[in-house]
């Protein structure tokens, strides 16, 4: 992107989405009625700053909607609009719509006027009652001069004369110099379009020892030459009119009618006086002529000096929202930095074990300069790591914000009144996860409201608020961040999940499951509660999918659920994706890296405990269930599977729905934090192999993919895994699986 | 020489083309994100050649600044464009009002802004 045009634009979408998230927020806390008076003002300020760059790349229905719903947010401000309900339903939908246009806008795809027009319609009712002459004038402002700073009045001039010498009588005020002004540019700016010739007209000049420097004595009398019309002169006066008195004539051009004083038609960029300045407005002129400060030769005694005019008006008093957030100081750096920068630090990390074990090794005291050093450097590789990996955390506020959005637009399809509640919005995470989360948890907020909630009158009959609660939180926990998704709905039908289940040949009917056990069915694949698949949450994705959603990320999902009261999902996840909590295992000579996350539960295997099933496969029988056994050794092609497991260990590795499999491994080394790096780069997708680390002794070791490795076992030596270990991985998992 | 301007506005975006048409022009830019930090900037930088400024901002809109820029007495008579979307009737004499010497209306093009620049500052 060479192109600095194409840059700000880019950057330009991107301050969109945060001013997006800052009017999200302002009118959430205004429907939650904790707003005031500056709310509104950051809110219209959102709005504004994304028509103000809009226009400035001519995205035309983008600014025509911004400005809409600006200007309702204006009569909001100026109190001819009230904040009520039903306003800001409106008002979110606009942030809804607004956002929507952005990403076309952004993405180049057309509009959605589908969903746009009745917006945009029902916000012209609300303005357009309401809406003045001003507000008119801006909207032709902006839908006819996109882009121009005025109405281009040269050459639209009709006044453009054949004759053409105009004689200027120019007599500055005192505020003209007080605002910055100096008559020499604007002289510049003359001669810039025709012949100019300048007479300093000094008679109001004072004996120097009653000169006043504030004060404008002189004036000027040009004579200008040129082609261009009254409205190219007048331009050049435009930031001075009303602080001096100024009379432009045409000479020798025989129309005696402009002999007459004419006040200037102000030439912004607006629209409020229209193009052609052949007629002045007649108000405009009493202005003028009205103004007795400046009036020539006979400048009152200014008590109004710049400076006590200033002193008069302190700068604090202009401050809005005083105690309103500093402007945080950032940097936008390319990611790809920041993760070759969470690399290094990985290796360093790795580098500091190495170096602590060969310390060790070498049988230095503890408490010698060298070990205290090594501890002190530990200490700090630690933290570098953790302000590292900050970097790529991000507040999860973005994603709870689209959840917001989910919430309002399932709740309408619907007809169920719910309010989302969220809170922790400042729990930061890497970037990431936030980004794999949203699908996931989109599912699970459509489910809350399609399948969680009752419908309003349910629960009015119930004796509950008709409104229905979704509740989005997050917290940051013992390392990991536990994101929940609740309601305060009817709670799991479990007899229905139950026969639904048996229905489904799921389970066998005669299971006998605990509470716990039924919830979790749901996360069994193609399990559906709904009776028919709603087309809110159905969207053939079942909550299996969640589930491998978040373990794809090292999460682990888990759920609770209170007969007439809700629903709780909770969902616990590593704070980066770089470093992983392992069990460091040993099989055939070879280390390995299980992520903890996925272990159940170890155990020591026993003779009595392990029976053959068929001529190559094991199952082990844990609190009289069996599971399938699987080598490890052999699965990674290490050994040849062995005839006798006993003595090894068994990891019981899991899903949260209950127990997938026993991995067999020949012993556990350790339980450590790995730095994980990437192996696809280098060998494509390993069977099995998520990835590899390096451990404190500079060995390389793979992590592995428990729930691959065992898809893949079951594949090939268990076509299909009979019906009724579901249940007993039920059993299993409630007995020694919770985190 | 080359000419100096702050441009305060608390849009980034607004501030970016601010600054690509001002160094387009060879003009130095510096920018701030509203009243307040445009203060603590004139505060570190060499007496600007112009301020352009934004009006709707948090923490010190742009009149708030104005009047702040001109009780300072070395800036008294910096020329002070006030750059804003609001072509309202009333916009520019309360620009005006608060100290401001001209005013350019969003959207804008570069080469206005540059020749409103010229207006004012030289």
């Amino acid at each position: 992107m060479s192109d600095p045009m194409a840059e700000i634009k880019a950057s330009f979408f991107i301050e969109c989405e945060e001013l997006l998230e800052a009017l999200q927020d302002g009118l959430q806390s205004m429907y939650d009625g904790e707003g005031d008076a500056e709310t509104v003002n950051v809110v219209f300020r959102a709005v504004h700053s994304i028509k103000g760059g809009a226009g400035a790349f001519g995205l035309d229905g983008l600014v025509g909607f911004a400005h809409r719903f600006e200007t309702a947010l204006d009569d909001l401000r100026s109190g001819k609009l009230d904040t009520d309900p039903h306003l800001l339903k409106l008002f979110f939908t606009c942030n809804d719509v607004l956002g929507d246009l952005v990403r076309e806008c952004r993405d180049e795809v057309p509009h959605d006027s589908a969903k746009l027009d009745p917006v945009l319609a029902e916000l012209d009712t609300l303005i357009g009652g309401v809406q003045s002459e001003d507000q008119t004038a801006e909207t032709v402002d902006f839908e006819v001069t996109p882009l121009s700073l005025d109405l281009s009045l040269d050459g639209q001039d009709d006044e453009t004369v054949s004759d053409p010498i105009w004689k200027i009588r120019f007599q500055p005020g005192p505020m003209l110099y007080a605002n910055g002004n100096e008559p020499l540019f604007l002289f510049r700016a003359l001669r810039d379009i025709g012949d100019l010739s300048v007479t300093c007209d000094h008679n109001d000049l004072p004996p120097l020892a009653e000169l006043d420097c504030e004060h404008a004595h002189i004036g000027w009398t040009l004579t200008l030459e040129t082609t261009e019309g009254r409205a190219a002169i007048a331009e050049a006066f435009d930031f001075v009119e009303g602080l001096c008195t100024l009379d432009i004539k045409q000479k020798e051009t025989g129309s005696s009618n402009l002999e007459a004083l004419v006040p200037l038609p102000p030439l912004g960029g607006d629209a409020e006086w229209p193009a052609d300045n052949g007629a002045p407005d007649l108000p405009r002129n009493d202005q003028v002529n009205s103004a007795p400060t400046i009036e020539q030769g006979n400048f009152p005694e200014v008590a109004e000096t710049p400076a006590a005019r200033l002193e008069a008006a302190p700068p604090a008093e202009r401050k809005t929202g005083a105690g309103a957030a500093a402007p945080r100081a950032t940097v936008r750096v390319d990611l790809d930095r920041i993760d070759r920068l969470v690399n290094l630090v990985g290796e360093i990390v790795l580098n500091q074990a190495m170096l602590s074990q060969s310390v060790q090794a070498a049988g230095i005291p503890p408490n010698s300069p060298v070990s205290t050093g090594l501890e002190e450097f530990q200490q700090l590789t630690r933290d570098i790591q953790e302000s590292v990996m900050m970097i790529r955390a991000q507040p999860v506020k973005s994603l709870f914000q689209r959840m917001s959005r989910i919430v309002r637009e399932a709740s309408a399809a619907i007809g169920k009144d719910v309010r989302l509640r969220t809170d922790g919005e400042n729990t930061e995470v890497d970037k990431t996860v936030i980004e794999r989360l949203a699908d996931p948890l989109t599912h699970m907020i459509r489910n809350a409201v399609d399948h969680g909630l009752e419908a309003n009158d349910v629960r009015e009959r119930m004796g509950k608020a008709r409104e229905g609660s979704v509740f989005l939180t997050a917290v940051h926990r013992s390392g990991r961040v536990v994101i929940e998704v609740a309601d305060d709905g009817a709670g799991i039908d479990r007899d229905k999940v139950f026969r639904k289940a048996v229905e489904k040949d799921l389970i066998p009917a005669d299971s006998q499951l605990s509470d716990g056990e039924i919830d979790n069915l749901l996360f069994l694949p193609g399990f559906s509660t709904a009776d028919e698949v709603s087309n809110l949450s159905g969207r053939g994705v079942g909550m299996d999918v969640v589930r491998s959603a978040i373990q794809s990320l090292g999460g682990r999902i888990s759920i609770q659920s209170e007969p007439g009261h809700g629903t709780t999902f909770s969902i616990s996840l590593p704070l980066t994706l770089a470093v992983l909590d392992g069990m460091v295992v040993n099989v055939a000579g070879e280390t390995l890296v299980v992520p903890l996350n996925s272990i159940f539960e170890t155990l020591a295997v026993t003779q009595e405990d392990l029976r053959a099933f068929g001529p190559s496969t094991h199952v082990v029988n844990i609190r009289d269930s069996f599971v399938p056994l699987i080598d490890l050794g052999a699965e990674l092609g290490y050994r040849a599977p062995l005839d006798d497991y006993t003595g090894g260990v068994v990891l019981l590795i899991g899903q949260e729905d209950g127990l997938a499999a026993a991995v067999v491994v020949d012993a556990i080394e350790d339980q450590r934090q790995v730095v994980i790096k990437g192996l696809q780069e280098s060998y494509g997708r390993v069977p099995g192999i998520a990835a590899a680390t390096i451990l404190g002794d500079g060995q390389i070791a793979l992590i592995l993919d428990p729930i691959d490795l065992i898809t893949q076992a079951s594949g090939r030596t268990r076509p299909k895994a009979p019906r009724h270990q579901i249940s007993n991985h039920e059993n299993l998992n409630s007995s020694g699986a919770e985190e | 020489m080359t000419m100096q301007v702050l441009a305060v506005d608390d849009s980034r975006t607004m501030r970016d083309m601010v600054r690509l048409a001002l160094t387009a022009e060879g003009i130095e830019a510096h920018v701030a994100e509203d009243g307040i930090h445009g203060l603590e900037v004139l505060e570190e930088i060499a007496p600007p050649d112009a301020i352009i400024t934004d009006i709707n901002m948090p923490r010190m809109d742009g009149f708030g600044f104005i009047d702040a820029v001109r009780a300072k007495e070395e800036f008294r008579s910096v020329p002070i464009l006030v750059l804003t979307t609001e072509s309202a009737a009333d916009m520019k004499d309360r620009a005006r009002e608060a100290g401001a010497t001209g005013w350019i209306v969003k959207p804008f093009d570069p080469a206005k802004l540059v020749k409103a620049l010229r207006m004012v500052a030289g």
